[in-house]
């Protein structure tokens, strides 16, 4: 049908008014859409730029290479070895089982690891790396590498961890690291984001936790570019950490392990200090552990038998165990005595083999008494009732401010986490503690290092090295940072006079080299490298009465965890003293036979940097002496490590 | 003719109607279809033969339809109208009971040679029939209720259809383009208004509905406008491909990061970034100027056919390229609301860019009507 043309023209007008009402209304629309492009792109771009780039940069860690360890001559004590793993990506192996079967038959896989590996693998994505095997030796990696056909998806990857080349010599003063637990993220409060990553490795016990922040050096970054589903695409930027600060301690390596070997078989501990600037050149906890053992993850089995060992490897007993001082403690005594003037060097009293004191009994170790007594020979033959004689007039707070003195009651600070503070009692920590009034008879026990004293090894080399050298030394154990030396402590005078210690370190001299002295048979003969010393037996527990009835009436009769700790300290050449020791063997007996011998072969073997020559040591001896000193399981010295890189 | 006759009217005939082709229309087709190219070999990562090439053979071959059935006289579409629509009708329903459901959305029968996905093809078979609907009706009649509930039922036939496969993009593209031919062949402005009450009604109704055994609309395309409305709601959920789009393009900036370097893209932080968000990828590589580029074609494209349809006299001419030229339109507006941040995701494409056979096919056909319509326009010697 056909319309007329006024229908047709009103039609046309109409169509005319309302397209173009409707295409004003399109292009109005298109200017809203380019208001928003315009808001977006223009206005808002740097901020969606931003955005973007969040999306697709991640920052990864690079861990750094812990900084390294060194002892006095440089030999490496705790490097970082490149190890291997193997790693597999599901979505490059395709069969992931059938290239594990694959795999197993080339290089061991433990069961237990691979079911965890392929359960793992089908939980993340199909491009994250899962470790099959961890250190594998680098047999097993070229294995690997020759059959990468067979393998796809298979790939060897490197890491650095940590390994202590002299093992068991260092474990109680360098520690160990192992990674960071729960526990440590609670402790630490270390924001350090290097932290958070998995399996990461901070030092647990000795120099190495206590020097962490120096040790463990800052992350390096990596910034990648990710797709959507988290797969690293390129990597943009690379910043590579920087190793930690390399420590070198004051010990020596030869020497650490001459201790060692000496211990063995003891449950004992060696300080050997060198008492002109009082660093530390050995301190040995016997028996010691395999710290590498502990970082590859130690079995629970091997972990039990360490705890559960009595002769307990795991604490350094050097630093931490604390033990009653026994006559080492005499020439605190002795100076306190001397510096108040309550006595002159000559005075003497008379030893009957005991006083009463306050109705009370306190017997000398020799029962029939030595006689008159003075300050020398009190130390020489270890007279008990001098000393007894000698703490009346003196009081207890006036030993105990020598003590303190001396280094005993106090934590040195030296970076091995817990070192013992010991104990030199007083009036008012009786009170504060016991809560009870001192006695006199508590004063006697002191007075020979017994009752509530108690001193570590450290403590005991440091009142040794303060004697013979006559400053305030303090230990020191870590000599350089990064090549930046450490400072000195206590290179000054001791507040006593110098004629008292004089006298003190006669008696001490006539400990070793004088007829009847307590320690004669540890005598040095060498000339110039004569020793000075003094013994300790410091009772565990007293022989009961009982117990003498039935006939027990020395230590090799009573059950080794009962029987007297062993003490010796010495320092040697006698007229201008180098070196300081101090040596407790635990239940070791008597001092003078299980101490002293001890003290004399580290003594030595510290002044000539080697194992001693038998003509240091009395003729006489020297046949047993010999083969001592051959049956010992010694390393051969170490050559220093080259450069401070990474080893 | 007559020479009696000063305003005889011809039409081109036989060959010679190759000349009166909308050449600049075709040219403005091509240069919008070749930005759809560029993108789709980029977002492939340079790899051509993923996306691009077979878009190029469709677009070569709706090319060819557009002229084969720009040079069938417009008479003939507009008396086929009714028989395509009801084809179209037939195919919807059908594809109900036998069509196969791709990604939650629309329905399609496989020919073999393509998946034909009829709610595209009534897109244009709907602006057609209702072009012939108004062609035939006296223009005195066409705001009487009776007259206006017919085409209203036109409307809403495939629509409804098109709602329960369920695709609420087409819906409101079948909808919003049979009101605008509605409204230009004259129906009066009350009708509209009304709709528009009734409309908010039903939006009210469909958002208390929620929860309810009656709801209107499925749990998916509730939290799809729930993302809209507030795409932090669900950042790593429906949310997250709101944002990365709205992060994409707004990162562009002014010039964009460089062909093939958009991060969103390339990383895969955007979704479906062939298809629906491929505009996200053109504004994130070439900026406000490339994004504004392709805005501009459009807006050539809507011109040209506005201009085709007020120099044409013909009632169902006009009508069908107003018409065609308003679901243009509507695809790339609601397209680019949608990876703006301006409308919810409802699945709409980016015409003739989008990667997709149907859709570009569908248009072409559409614009094949258009040239149709203006070569056999009757003008003056």
């Amino acid at each position: 049908m056909r319309r007329s043309p006024a229908d047709s023209e009103k039609s046309a007008r109409l169509i005319t008014r309302r397209g173009l009402l409707l295409g004003t209304a399109q292009l109005a629309f298109a200017g809203v859409l380019v208001g928003r492009m315009r808001y977006m792109q223009l206005e808002q771009a740097d901020e969606y730029r931003m955005l973007a780039d969040q999306n697709r940069i991640n920052i990864r860690l690079l861990p750094p290479a812990r900084g390294l360890i060194f002892d006095r001559k440089g030999v490496l004590l705790a490097g970082n070895e490149q190890n291997y793993r193997i790693v597999m990506v599901r979505e490059d192996a395709g069969d992931p089982e059938a290239v594990l079967d694959r795999l197993g038959k080339l290089v061991w896989l433990d069961p237990a690891e691979t079911e965890k590996a392929l359960a793992e693998m089908t939980r993340r994505s199909p491009f994250v790396p899962v470790t099959i095997a961890d250190r594998v030796s680098w047999d097993d990696v070229a294995e690997v590498a020759v059959n990468a056909p067979a393998l796809p998806g298979v790939s060897p990857e490197m890491g650095l961890s940590r390994v202590y080349p002299l093992g068991a010599d260092f474990a109680h003063i360098v520690g160990y690291v192992g990674p960071v637990s729960d526990y440590d993220l609670d402790r630490l409060e270390d924001p350090d984001p290097l932290l958070q990553i998995p399996r990461f490795q901070i030092g647990k016990t000795g120099v190495e936790a206590d020097y962490e922040s120096a040790l463990r050096g800052s992350a390096g970054t990596s910034r990648v570019e990710v797709n959507a589903v988290g797969r690293v695409m390129r990597e943009l930027t690379r910043e590579e950490g920087e190793q930690g600060a390399s420590v070198q301690l004051t010990l020596n390596h030869s020497l650490q392990n001459f201790c060692e070997a000496r211990l063995a078989g003891e449950s004992a501990a060696v300080v050997i200090m060198d008492s002109r600037n009082g660093d530390i050149l050995a301190m040995a906890s016997a028996p010691s552990f395999d710290p590498n053992k502990f970082v590859r993850g130690i079995s629970s089995r091997d972990y039990s038998a360490l705890l559960e060992d009595p002769y307990r490897p795991l604490p350094n007993k050097a630093s931490q165990g604390i033990y009653p001082p026994g006559s080492t403690f005499k020439m605190v005594t002795a100076l306190a005595a001397l510096e108040d003037g309550l006595i002159q060097v000559e005075d003497t009293f008379t030893c009957r083999g005991f006083v009463e004191v306050s109705g009370r009994r306190f017997h000398c170790w020799s029962r029939g008494g030595h006689g008159k007594v003075d300050l020398v020979r009190s130390l020489r033959e270890s007279c008990d009732v001098y000393y007894y004689e000698l703490s009346q007039l003196v009081g207890i707070e006036k030993i105990a401010a020598m003590a303190r003195n001396l280094g005993l009651g106090i934590r040195h600070d030296v970076p091995l986490g817990s070192v013992a503070e010991g104990l030199i009692p007083t009036r008012a920590w009786k009170r504060e503690v016991r809560d009870a009034e001192w006695l006199i008879g508590d004063t006697l026990n002191a007075t020979i290092g017994q009752g509530y004293v108690l001193a570590s090894p450290l403590q005991l080399a440091v009142m040794t090295a303060r004697i013979a050298s006559g400053t305030q030394i303090s230990p020191r154990l870590v000599r350089a940072i990064d090549g930046v030396e450490q400072p000195v402590h206590g290179q000054v005078p001791l507040d006593i006079d110098p004629v008292h210690l004089e006298a003190v370190r006669l008696g001490m001299y006539e400990v070793v080299n004088g007829a009847r002295g307590t320690a004669g048979s540890s005598r040095v003969v060498a000339e110039g490298l004569r020793m000075a010393g003094k013994t300790g037996t410091s009772q565990v527990r007293n022989i009961t009465a009982a117990e003498r009835a039935r006939g027990v009436t020395s230590n090799d009769d009573l059950p080794w965890e009962r029987r007297d700790h062993a003490l010796f300290v010495g320092y040697a050449p006698h007229d201008v003293p180098e070196i300081s020791v101090s040596v407790v063997v635990e239940h070791g007996g008597g001092g003078s036979t299980a101490a002293a011998p001890i003290g004399r072969d580290v003594l030595l073997a510290a002044l000539y940097d080697d194992v001693p020559p038998l003509s240091a040591y009395p003729a006489s001896q020297r046949g047993t002496i010999r083969s001592r000193l051959e049956a010992l399981d010694l390393r051969a010295p170490q050559a220093p490590s080259e450069g401070r890189s990474r080893a | 003719m007559s020479y009696l006759e000063y305003n005889v009217k011809w039409t081109p005939a036989g060959l010679s109607k190759v000349l009166h082709f909308n050449w600049a229309l075709a040219l403005l087709l091509a240069a919008a279809a070749g930005v759809g190219f560029l993108m789709l070999y980029s977002v492939a990562g340079g790899d051509l033969g993923r996306w691009a090439e077979p878009q190029m053979k469709r677009f070569g071959l709706g090319m060819a339809m557009m002229f084969v059935i720009g040079m069938v006289p417009i008479w003939f579409w507009r008396n086929v109208s009714l028989l395509a629509f009801g084809v179209s009708v037939a195919l919807l329903v059908g594809v109900e009971f036998f069509g196969e459901v791709g990604m939650g959305a629309q329905r399609w029968i496989d020919l073999g040679f393509m998946r034909l996905q009829p709610s595209e093809l009534t897109k244009i078979t709907l602006i057609m029939v209702l072009a012939a609907y108004y062609d035939w009706l006296d223009l005195s009649k066409v705001s009487r209720p009776l007259w206006v509930l017919i085409p209203v039922l036109i409307i809403l036939v495939p629509t409804g259809l098109t709602l329960i496969q369920p695709d609420l993009g087409t819906a409101i593209l079948l909808m919003a383009g049979g009101a605008v031919v509605m409204w230009l062949a004259g129906v009066h402005i009350f009708y509209f208004l009304a709709v528009a009450v009734l409309g908010a009604g039903a939006v009210t109704a469909v958002f208390v509905s929620r929860g309810t055994p009656w709801q209107l609309l499925k749990d998916y395309q509730y939290k799809r406008i729930d993302t809209f409305l507030d795409p932090s709601s669900d950042p790593l959920g429906a949310g997250y491909h709101i944002t990365q789009s709205k992060i994409a393009l707004g990162s562009g900036g002014w010039t964009g990061r460089g062909f093939m370097e958009g991060t969103q893209s390339r990383l895969n932080f955007l979704p479906e970034k062939h298809t629906d968000f491929i505009f996200t990828t053109l504004a994130e590589e070439f900026g406000f100027v490339g994004a504004g580029s392709l805005l501009a074609l459009y807006i050539g494209i809507i011109i040209l056919c506005v201009i085709s349809a007020l120099r044409n006299s013909d009632r169902f001419g006009s009508l069908l390229t107003l018409g065609i030229a308003a679901t243009f339109f509507f695809f790339f507006a609601v397209n680019m609301s949608m990876v703006m941040g301006l409308a919810p995701v409802v699945g709409v494409p980016l015409p003739l860019v989008s990667y997709g056979g149907s859709a570009m096919l569908i248009l072409l056909i559409g614009f094949g009507l258009v040239q149709s319509a203006h070569v056999h326009r009757a003008r003056s010697k």
